[in-house]
C-alpha cells in the first residue's frame, strides 16, 4: 500500500459526539488501519470550520498526504467544502472522501457501543475505497448567453423581465394564446385588495414589447436536447390562422364570430367567448386566435364571418395557416407552467357541477371580475339574484389523505378575500368553513382580523357534505352546508344560497411528462423536486433547469413573484461566468461491451444517453450525465462504468465495511 | 359454472327469506352457483367488534377459514356480514400478530386462515363477477323505466377498493339499467338506515328512516331496492311507525335487488319471494311490467 491515508474523525458539535464516541474512532482507524495506509488520523470538534479544514491542509502539505477520509456529516452538506480544503493544499479534491457518520449512524442509533462500531465500520470503508479513487478534472462547457422561459404566468413574466432587464435575451414560451397566468383570472389580490390586473397587465405589456424578449404564445416545446449552457429546444407555434403581421387585434372579427363557447381555460368554464378570440381585453400579444375545434368554418365548410369583416389589407385572417416548428438555443431554461385546480367534481359529496349554486374558487374569481360574465356582481347562477347567505368551504381536495395530504397555503387567504368581497358587494351573511386558519406571512393575520370585525362567520370543522336535500323546515330552496362544528361541538346544518368551494392547487396534468421532457423529476405529490428544499429551491437536479412558481408547490403571488427573480438572479450568474465547471463524476459506455439492447436510454432520468443507430451502440453525453450510476447498476453487459463509483472502488468500500466481521484476518487487497 | 362459498348470514332463512330465495334463483339462472358455507356461525354482527376485537374477528375467521379449505371464494348477501368478513380478511394479510392468535384458536378446529381467499358482496358478484353487459343480454322481461332508488347502505361501501368512489358510487344504478329500471339519482344513497339504533334510541332512530324515505319519494323513486336484510327491515317493517311518529303517510315498497332482477330474467315472482312483503310492490310492478307482456 503506497498511499499516505489522513483520516479525520468530526465530532459536530454533539451531533455526531454524542452517540458515537468519535475519539476511539479516530484512535482505532489509526492503529487498525495503519497497514491500510492510514498514516495519521484525528478528531475533532468541528472538521467544517476553518481550523478543522486547516488541520487537513497542514497534514497534506507536511505528511504528504496522497488521500483523506472524512468522516462527519452527508456528502450533500460539506463535500465541496472538504474537496475544496485539499484542492487548496495541493491534493486533486477527489481524492478525498466523505463518508457520513451523522445522517447514517449518529443520528439513526441510541446505542452508543453498537454506533462507534459501525462508525468504525463506515471509516474503514472509506479508507478501503479512497485508495481506488481517482484523480478528476472538471469539465468546463460555455454558456450560452440566451435564456428559455416554459410558462407566462407571474413566475415566469418575473423572470423574463429580470433576465431581459439586464441585457439577456429570452424565449419565453407559453401554451394559451396570452400570457398572464392564473393571476390574469383574479379580480383584487390579497391581503392588499389590489386589483389583479392593475399591478400584472403593465408586466404583460413590458413582455410582449421587450426587445429583449421574444414571446410564443400559443406554443409548447416540443423537444429539449443538450445540456447546461448548450440547450437545444424545438418549439411548436400552433396555427394561430391568424396573421399577426398584419392584424391590429382590433376585435371586429371576434365581435362578428357566430359561434359561441365555453371558456373552459380563462374563463374557468363560468363564461364564454368566441371560436376566434383573445381570452381578455389585455392579452398579449393582442392577436387573436381561432379556436379549431370549434369553428365552424373548419367544421362545415362554410362562415368565413371573421375574414369577411377583417378590416385590415392585407386580410389577416388566414385558413390555410400551419403550425411552424422553430428551434432556439438557449443556455438555462426556466419552467414556470404553474398549476392546475383541482377538479371539485371528485369529492361528490359537495355536488359541484351538480346543484347549480355551488362554484368553484376560480368560477368565483371570474364572477367577480368586472370584465367578467357578471361584470363583477356577485349573483346566482340565475345571472340574477343575489345570495342572502354565502358559505366558502377550505381546503376542498387539500388537507384531506382521499385527495391531497398538502395544504394549498392560499386558500385560507383566498377565502378570505372572498368573504371580503360578498360582504362589499352584496348583503349576504358569509361562512367561512375551515379546518384551521393559516394566515402567516406578512399582513395576512390583520387581513383575518379585518374579516372577523366586517362581520364574517367562521365556523371550525370540515363539510360533511353540501346537499338540496331537505330535513327541517326552512330548507328548501337553499343548499345546506353540514358541518361539524369543533369549536361547539355539534352537528350544524346551515342554509345558504351560494356555496364556494377553495379547491386545492395541483400539479399540472402533464406535469410528468413535461419534467420527464426537461430532465427533472416530480414528488410524490407531482410538484418538481428542487435541488435543496431549504438552500436551492429554484434549481433542479438537472444543470441549467431552474424552477419558479407553483410549478415547485403551491404557493401565493409574492412567493411566486419571489422565485421568478431567484431564478433569473441564478442564471444571470451563470450567464456572467462565460463557462460552468461540471462534476466530473459520470458515467462512460465501453463501446465494445455494449451490446445496443437500449435498456439504459429510458432508465436515465436525465436524458443523457444517446443511442447511435448507425453502430448500434448507446453513448452517454458527460455534460448531461449527473453522475446518478443508475445506468452502471442496470446494464447487462457491464459496459458502463462510473468515475468515482467503479467496480473497484465499491467492492474496496464493501470489503471495508466487512473489516469488522472478519476480525483481525488481513482483508485481501 | 362458477362457484362461491355463501354464507347466509342468520337473516337470510327466515326474515328475509325472500332475498335469500332471489339469490338463489338470480344467480342459478345467471350460471353461478352459491353453496352454502357447511357449519357456519354468526358474523358478529354489529356489536361484538366493540365488545372484543380478536374474538370478533376470530369468530369471522372461522366462517372464511372454511370457504378457504373448500378453495372458495366468499360471498355474503348482508352487508354487514360482508363488511366483517372483508375487514377480518384483510387484516389476517396485515397483521401477522393478529393471524397468529387467530390461526391459535382456529387450530381447535382443525382450521387456518390465509387470507388468500377473495370476500364478495352477493351485488359484486353480479357486477363484477357476472358483469351488467352479460345481465344486460340475459334480461327477458325489462323492469320498463320503474323509478327505483339504489339504496346501497353505509356498509357495502366502507372498504374502500381500489380508490372505488365510495362518496357516489355507481354500480348499482348500472345493475338496475341493464334490467331496464330507470335509477334515480338518490342524494342519500349511502347513509345510514339507523341499523340497530331502534333498540336504543327509537325517535332518531326513526328520523332517519323517514330522512331515507323522504328523500327518495323527493327524488321520484316508486320503490326502493336494498342490498342488506337490515336496510329492509328498517325501511319497511317501521313506516309505519315512522308515520305515527311524524304524522307522515309514507308507503314505499322496499324491495331486494336480486327480487328486481329475478323479475328482469323472467323468473316467476313466487319464487322471488314475492307476496312476502309488507307494502305492496305490485301497483308499480304491473305497471311497467304489463306493458312487456304485451
Amino acid at each position: 500500500m503506497s498511499e499516505k491515508i489522513g483520516v479525520y474523525v468530526c465530532h459536530c458539535g454533539t451531533n455526531i459526539a454524542g452517540t458515537v464516541d468519535v475519539e476511539q474512532v479516530a484512535q482505532w482507524a489509526g492503529s487498525r488501519l495503519k497497514e491500510r495506509g492510514v498514516i495519521i488520523a484525528r478528531d475533532y470538534k468541528f472538521m467544517c470550520s476553518s481550523l478543522g479544514q486547516e488541520l487537513i491542509e497542514k497534514d497534506i502539505k507536511e505528511l504528504g498526504l496522497t488521500r483523506v477520509v472524512v468522516a462527519a456529516c452527508s456528502p450533500h452538506l460539506h463535500e465541496l467544502t472538504f474537496r475544496t480544503a485539499c484542492a487548496k493544499a495541493g491534493l486533486n479534491p477527489y481524492l478525498c472522501e466523505l463518508v457520513s457518520i451523522r445522517e447514517q449512524v449518529s443520528w439513526v442509533h441510541t446505542d452508543k457501543e453498537a454506533a462507534t462500531t459501525k462508525a468504525q465500520a463506515v471509516v474503514a470503508g472509506g479508507v478501503e475505497r479512497v485508495a481506488y479513487n481517482e484523480s478528476l478534472e472538471p469539465l468546463k462547457v460555455p454558456i450560452h448567453a440566451d435564456t428559455l422561459v416554459v410558462g407566462g404566468g407571474i413566475a415566469g413574466i418575473q423572470a423574463a423581465l429580470e433576465i431581459a432587464d439586464a441585457g439577456y435575451h429570452v424565449y419565453m414560451v407559453e401554451r394559451e394564446p396570452t400570457i398572464g397566468g392564473h393571476m390574469a383570472q383574479f379580480d383584487k389580490t390579497f391581503p392588499t385588495l389590489d386589483c389583479a390586473a392593475c399591478i400584472l397587465t403593465p408586466k404583460m405589456v413590458q413582455v410582449g414589447s421587450h426587445p429583449n424578449i421574444t414571446l410564443s404564445t400559443w406554443s409548447e416545446v416540443e423537444n429539449v436536447d443538450g445540456y447546461v449552457g448548450n440547450f437545444t429546444v424545438t418549439v411548436r407555434k400552433k396555427a394561430r390562422y391568424v396573421n399577426t403581421d398584419s392584424c391590429t387585434g382590433c376585435g371586429i372579427c371576434w365581435e362578428k364570430c357566430p359561434k359561441k363557447v365555453v371558456d373552459e381555460v380563462y374563463e374557468a368554464g363560468f363564461g364564454i367567448r368566441k371560436a376566434i378570440y383573445t381570452p381578455f381585453p389585455q392579452a398579449v400579444p393582442k392577436y387573436p386566435v381561432i379556436d379549431k375545434e370549434n369553428c365552424i368554418y373548419f367544421i362545415k365548410g362554410t362562415c368565413k364571418a371573421c375574414e369577411k369583416f377583417c378590416p385590415t389589407e392585407p386580410n389577416s385572417i388566414n385558413f390555410e395557416q400551419e403550425d411552424e416548428v422553430i428551434e432556439v438555443q438557449v443556455g438555462n431554461i426556466i419552467l414556470a407552467t404553474g398549476y392546475d385546480l383541482f377538479d371539485a367534481k371528485r369529492i361528490p359529496q359537495y355536488n359541484y357541477k351538480k346543484l347549480d349554486n355551488v362554484f368553484s374558487s376560480l368560477e368565483f374569481e371570474r364572477m367577480c371580475n368586472a370584465s367578467g360574465p357578471t361584470n363583477g356582481n356577485i349573483v346566482l347562477r340565475d345571472g340574477k339574484t343575489a345570495p342572502k347567505a354565502v358559505g366558502i368551504v377550505h381546503c376542498v381536495g387539500s388537507r384531506d389523505k382521499n385527495y391531497n395530504t398538502y395544504c394549498s397555503s392560499i386558500c385560507c387567504m383566498q377565502s378570505l378575500k372572498f368573504a371580503h368581497l360578498v360582504m362589499e358587494r352584496t348583503d349576504a351573511e358569509v361562512y367561512n368553513f375551515y379546518i384551521d386558519m393559516r394566515t402567516n406571512f406578512k399582513d395576512y393575520e390583520e387581513f383575518y382580523q379585518r374579516i372577523l370585525e366586517e362581520g364574517g362567520h367562521f365556523v371550525r370543522g370540515k363539510v360533511a357534505e353540501v346537499t338540496d336535500a331537505v330535513r327541517f323546515p326552512g330548507e328548501e330552496g337553499k343548499l345546506i352546508v353540514q358541518v361539524e362544528d369543533t369549536l361547539i361541538g355539534k352537528q350544524r346544518r346551515i342554509p345558504v344560497d351560494m356555496v364556494i368551494l377553495s379547491a386545492a392547487m395541483e400539479p399540472r396534468h402533464d406535469s410528468k411528462e413535461v419534467g420527464k421532457q426537461f430532465g427533472i423529476a416530480c414528488g410524490a405529490a407531482g410538484w418538481y423536486i428542487e435541488r435543496h428544499p431549504k438552500l436551492d429551491p429554484v434549481a433542479t437536479m438537472t444543470d441549467g433547469i431552474f424552477i419558479a412558481g407553483c410549478v415547485q408547490g403551491p404557493k401565493d403571488i409574492p412567493a411566486t413573484v419571489s422565485q421568478g427573480a431567484a431564478a433569473a438572479a441564478r442564471i444571470l450568474g451563470r450567464i456572467q461566468q462565460g463557462e460552468i465547471a461540471l462534476e466530473p463524476i459520470r458515467a462512460t459506455v465501453n463501446e465494445e461491451q455494449c451490446s445496443g439492447c437500449r435498456i439504459c436510454n429510458d432508465l436515465c432520468p436525465f436524458n443523457a444517453i444517446l443511442f447511435h443507430e448507425n453502430t448500434m451502440v448507446s453513448e452517454i453525453n458527460p455534460a448531461l450525465c449527473q453522475g446518478c450510476g443508475t445506468c452502471v447498476a442496470a446494464c447487462p453487459a457491464g459496459a458502463i462504468s462510473g468515475t468515482g463509483f467503479s467496480n473497484e472502488q465499491i467492492l474496496a468500500q464493501i470489503d471495508g465495511l466487512l473489516l469488522l466481521n472478519v476480525g483481525d484476518e488481513t482483508i485481501p487487497a | 359454472m362458477k362457484k362461491y362459498a355463501y354464507f347466509p348470514g342468520c337473516s337470510l332463512e327466515k326474515m328475509a327469506l325472500s332475498y335469500h330465495d332471489s339469490a338463489l334463483e338470480t344467480t342459478r339462472t345467471l350460471g353461478v352457483e352459491l353453496e352454502e358455507l357447511e357449519d357456519w356461525n354468526c358474523c358478529g354482527a354489529t356489536t361484538y367488534f366493540h365488545l372484543d376485537e380478536i374474538l370478533a374477528n376470530t369468530l369471522v375467521a372461522r366462517n372464511l377459514a372454511i370457504a378457504e379449505k373448500q378453495g372458495l371464494d366468499f360471498v355474503a348477501p348482508c352487508s354487514a356480514c360482508y363488511k366483517n368478513a372483508y375487514f377480518t380478511n384483510k387484516y389476517i394479510k396485515e397483521d401477522a400478530e393478529l393471524a397468529e392468535h387467530i390461526n391459535y384458536a382456529l387450530e381447535a378446529d382443525h382450521l387456518q386462515l390465509s387470507g388468500d381467499l377473495t370476500v364478495h358482496h352477493l351485488i359484486e358478484v353480479f357486477v363484477d363477477e357476472i358483469g351488467t353487459e352479460e345481465i344486460k343480454n340475459k334480461v327477458s322481461n325489462s323492469l320498463n323505466e320503474l323509478r327505483v332508488a339504489p339504496y346501497y347502505g353505509c356498509q357495502i361501501v366502507r372498504p374502500r377498493k381500489n380508490g372505488e368512489n365510495v362518496e357516489d358510487p355507481q354500480f348499482f344504478e348500472e345493475l338496475l339499467a341493464a334490467m331496464g329500471a330507470d335509477a334515480i339519482d338518490f342524494a342519500y344513497k349511502t347513509r345510514c338506515c339507523g341499523g340497530s339504533l331502534l333498540l336504543t334510541n327509537r325517535h332518531a332512530a326513526l328520523a332517519m328512516i323517514r330522512l331515507l324515505l323522504q328523500n327518495a319519494l323527493d327524488s321520484g323513486a316508486e320503490v326502493i331496492a336494498t342490498t342488506c336484510p337490515l336496510c329492509q327491515v328498517n325501511l319497511e317493517c317501521y313506516q309505519t311507525q315512522v308515520n305515527e311518529e311524524f304524522g307522515t303517510d309514507y308507503s314505499v315498497p322496499i324491495l331486494y335487488f336480486t327480487q328486481l332482477l329475478g323479475l328482469a330474467l323472467g323468473t316467476s315472482p313466487k319464487k322471488l319471494g314475492f307476496g312476502k312483503e309488507l307494502i305492496s310492490a305490485t301497483p308499480f310492478l304491473s305497471k311497467h311490467l304489463v306493458k312487456e307482456a304485451k
